[in-house]
């Protein structure tokens, strides 16, 4: 009798180590196999990488090859598109969890969302193609109507054709669903009693959302939005789609200008026959890491700011 | 097709250094001060001539912003006929129905043939036993799960295994063969050498008796001494040799015009009309850098003259229909 307990106490421990190391399995593998893949670009990179690389045009030639286009092409694009999906995102949260009532179209529009956040990026592209590139072809190329000229820093033309407004616009639908997610999970995640104390001290439902949930949301708001915003800065599919170049010789200086971004040029190096560019795109990929990197830590610090009044 | 740092022939370049003066003393003098943006899509063949011209270009006509796109001939037609590019590189002439397309858009444009992308089937010098070779042959050795034997192809070849040589996977020399020889749906056989440099290959196939692999013409011409270019049969049962006259009279089945097409409204802006006379001034030259065949001098003109003459239109569809006959005749 007690050995048998005896057994079965072992075996549930057993138990419990195995599914410990079947976790440390499966997170050392994860982290083995990113280690590898960095340290590999990182050693096949790092040389490329020089202030003539940041701060020139691409080129056929690799050693005079550069980056700077698409380099600010991508923080032109990301920074549009944060402006955009991140304040969208976080008003339709706020709607959705502080205003909705529980209803049917309550619901269909929570499941739409939740499938629209498994939709591929390039589907984005053919819709954005569509409606910011041609406006669904309501204006034709020769009546395009423009606030502006190419010169002026607000220029503006109507459809947007492959600028960097349109390409921002599109990365923007393809975060707005995580952005919105992560949103509600964070408005969510606030107790009730602290709207209800807020509420029973008379604040009208503005001042309870601006002064109480808002505030209180905003730091796992932060989060979704340094996850979406890492998705932006990868995407290449749905550039590509709306008509991204791959070789461009500026950089923007108008919401219109054409633009290319890191990962098609990455696209573009990787895919050459000789090894020397296999070599830049290497250095490129590390390039967007350190602008991921400062992106992210951007958030992180406005996150830490943002938490302090909380908490006292 | 796998770019390399080549001579140029002299030829082509004695051309390029006489329309390079003629653009000097034209539209490239003010270059600098150009300003405006041109958008160029396209075939990704055509694309390694474009970069070129558009980095030299950019060197020059600082002020004016080049991009270039390669969303493929079909890809980059779809939006020269919507009327978003300027420019549309192409590996095959214009459709009658981006004709139709254009035409609906009230698009009109200008048809430039720029160069030759051909291919050789080259073999070791002391290989006397294939004399021609059929596109069927080249299928049947180059196919997935294709032979193994130069017996199997031609029963009175040697029963010996081959060795077999081609361009990585990515060049556009590669992409042509696959299309041309083993059609849409075929897929290369994987026990192959491949080399993204040309060199090696040609070492490759130099260095062994039962060796056979193709690369882009041009570099075939400067390694006449250490292989032997297959002649192909064409559709006819001929076999024509691989060389620029064949390429240039359209007999040589493994070969095809590159275009660029320029949209007539653009060209009437002087920074499009600059670009375009760069091309054409510089093309030759970088055509053989990249591992293309210049145009023949006197085609070379007819399609400089079209640029010049502004001349709407393609040569290849007439009322809505596709001409047949080969570039050259077309085009003479």
């Amino acid at each position: 009798m007690m050995s048998g307990r005896a057994i079965a106490t072992s075996r549930r421990l057993l138990k419990n180590r195995l599914f410990l190391y079947g976790c440390l399995a499966g997170t050392s593998i994860a982290i083995l196999v990113l280690c590898v893949l960095m340290i590999s670009i990182a050693i096949e990179g790092w040389s490329s990488v020089s202030w003539h690389f940041l701060d020139s045009f691409a080129s056929r030639k690799p050693a005079q090859a550069g980056i700077k286009a698409p380099l600010m092409g991508s923080v032109w694009v990301c920074v549009i598109c944060a402006l955009v999906a991140i304040p969208m995102g976080i008003g339709t949260a706020i709607y959705l969890e502080e205003f909705a009532k529980h209803s049917r179209i309550k619901r269909l529009i929570q499941l739409n969302i939740s499938n629209l956040s498994g939709v591929p990026s390039i589907v984005y592209g053919i819709l954005a193609l569509a409606a910011f590139v041609r406006f669904f072809g309501i204006s034709s190329s020769d009546d395009h109507w423009s606030i502006g000229d190419s010169e002026s820093f607000f220029y503006l033309h109507f459809p947007f054709g492959p600028s960097v407004l349109a390409g921002g616009l599109t990365l923007a639908l393809v975060i707005l669903p995580i952005m919105i997610i992560a949103s509600q999970e964070a408005f969510r995640s606030v107790p009730q009693s602290l709207r209800q104390g807020a509420l029973a001290l008379g604040s009208t439902q503005w001042q309870v959302i601006w002064r109480v949930s808002l505030p209180a949301a905003l730091p796992t708001i932060m989060t979704g939005a340094i996850l979406a915003m890492s998705r932006a800065i990868g995407e290449a599919a749905p550039l590509l789609v709306i008509g991204g170049f791959l070789l461009v010789f500026h950089t923007p200086t108008n919401l219109m200008s054409d633009f290319t971004v890191l990962p098609l040029q990455i696209f573009n190096w990787a895919g050459r026959p000789q090894g020397e560019f296999h070599k830049l795109a290497a250095a490129a990929i590390l390039v967007q890491l350190v602008v991921l990197l400062v992106f992210n830590s951007a958030a992180i610090i406005l996150r830490h700011k943002l938490q302090k009044p909380l908490q006292s | 097709m796998t770019p390399h740092h080549s001579h140029a022939l002299t030829a082509t370049l004695a051309l390029a250094i006489a329309a390079l003066s003629f653009a000097a003393t034209t539209s490239t003098q003010d270059a600098s001060k150009l300003t405006g943006a041109i958008r160029v899509d396209g075939s990704s063949t055509v694309y390694p001539i474009t970069e070129a011209v558009a980095e030299e270009f950019s060197k020059v006509a600082t002020k004016v912003s080049v991009t270039v796109g390669i969303s493929g001939t079909g890809g980059g037609f779809k939006r020269f006929c919507a009327g978003e590019t300027a420019i549309s590189a192409a590996s095959r002439p214009i459709s009658s129905s981006e004709v139709e397309l254009a035409a609906k858009n009230k698009i009109e444009f200008i048809e430039v043939p720029v160069a030759y992308d051909a291919l050789s089937i080259v073999v070791h010098p002391k290989n006397d036993w294939v004399k021609t070779i059929t596109l069927a042959q080249l299928k049947a050795i180059f196919n997935a799960g294709g032979a193994k034997t130069w017996k199997e192809i031609d029963p009175t070849w040697p029963d010996r295994p081959m060795k077999l040589f081609s361009p990585g996977t990515d060049s556009g020399t590669f992409d042509y063969f696959k299309e041309a020889v083993l059609g849409k749906d075929g897929k290369m056989r994987s026990d192959i050498s491949v080399s993204e440099d040309d060199n090696t290959l040609v070492l490759g196939v130099s260095g062994d008796r039962d060796a056979i692999g193709f690369f882009g013409l041009a570099y075939f011409e400067e390694n006449k001494d250490k292989l032997r270019a297959v002649p192909v049969v064409d559709a006819k049962g001929s076999a024509i040799p691989a060389s620029a006259g064949t390429v240039n009279d359209g007999s040589y089945p493994l070969s095809r015009p590159l275009f660029i097409y320029v949209n007539a409204k653009n060209a009437a802006q002087p920074e499009v009309a600059a670009f375009v006379d760069f091309y054409l001034a510089n093309c030759n030259a970088l055509v053989s850098e990249v591992g293309y065949v210049a145009l023949p001098s006197e085609l070379f003109a007819k399609s400089a003259g079209n640029w010049k003459a502004r001349r709407l239109g393609t040569q290849f569809v007439k009322d809505g229909k596709k001409v047949d006959g080969s570039f050259s005749t077309l085009y003479q």
